[in-house]
């Protein structure tokens, strides 16, 4: 059996699908991560992949409904960064097609299909999980760098 | 809800279009700019369209669609199209959707830039 790691700090947000939300959760994980001092290329990844997360849930989740967006933070030893966003909307009918590099229901509003690919490129791993018409869950860690010693 | 991260300001020079975004590009704030980018285009028709992206200070990826979006419109009407100054966190996200390879994207020194006449 897999055991449970404990982290060492843990937030939970819940969050209406409104587009304004996108720039709140991207902000929320920053300020988070601030207590572990990331450097800035660690943060603007971090931001970035939780923007496209949080963007799926309100364009694809609840399309033309305004749902409620759960995220889930937390923080391990040695820096480990593990974050969940999930929503209740309509689901993804086939995951494996839409984590593909270009690939997009959205052509209209000229969504780019490169959500996933950025979330892979920028975090160490990604999960999705969806059940079509009750939801998905994205699950994304990154280990950050360790800290430079300080010589005294 | 209304609020917005982002903001537009579009210098008319001799060799063309220069359109500085600022501020967050993300799903939220890009149809605003996305709009106003497409007004000026079709209203000005000018030779260039260049999006100065230096005083962009967060993109995701629906900055690549709106960049995308507006090089398939400028060459709809035969306006060469060029992305100005992106930052480093910027010019890995263009990296690694290749728009390199499809876009041209020019760096210029601060000084070079600004010597444009406002409209």
């Amino acid at each position: 059996m897999k055991e449970r790691r404990h982290p060492i700090n843990e937030v939970k947000l819940v969050l209406p699908s409104h587009s304004a939300n996108e720039s709140f959760a991207r902000s929320a994980a920053a300020v988070f991560l601030t207590q572990i001092n990331p450097t800035v290329t660690e943060l603007s990844d971090i931001k970035c992949a939780v923007s496209e997360a949080v963007t799926n849930c309100i364009v694809h989740g609840y399309t033309d409904t305004i749902g409620l967006i759960y995220i889930n933070m937390r923080l391990y030893e040695n820096r480990e960064f593990r974050i969940e966003i999930k929503d209740k909307g309509i689901g993804i009918p086939d995951v494996t097609e839409a984590m593909q590099p270009l690939f997009t229901t959205d052509k209209e509003n000229e969504r780019s299909g490169m959500g996933f690919t950025i979330m892979e490129n920028f975090m160490d791993t990604l999960k999705v999980t969806s059940v079509k018409g009750s939801g998905t869950r994205v699950i994304m860690t990154k280990k950050l760098a360790p800290l430079p010693r300080v010589i005294k | 809800m209304h609020t917005q991260t982002s903001a537009l300001t579009l210098h008319q020079r001799e060799d063309g279009l220069i359109c500085v975004i600022s501020g967050d590009i993300d799903h939220h704030s890009a149809r605003t700019v996305r709009t106003q980018i497409d007004e000026a285009l079709l209203s000005r028709r000018p030779a260039r369209l260049i999006l100065d992206l230096s005083q962009v200070s967060f993109m995701d990826s629906s900055g690549l669609g709106l960049i995308l979006g507006r090089f398939n419109k400028a060459a709809e009407i035969g306006t060469e199209f060029l992305l100005l100054n992106p930052n480093a966190a910027v010019t890995r996200i263009l990296d690694i959707a290749g728009i390199g390879r499809l876009i041209k994207i020019e760096r210029k020194k601060y000084h070079e830039r600004t010597q444009t006449s406002d409209q």
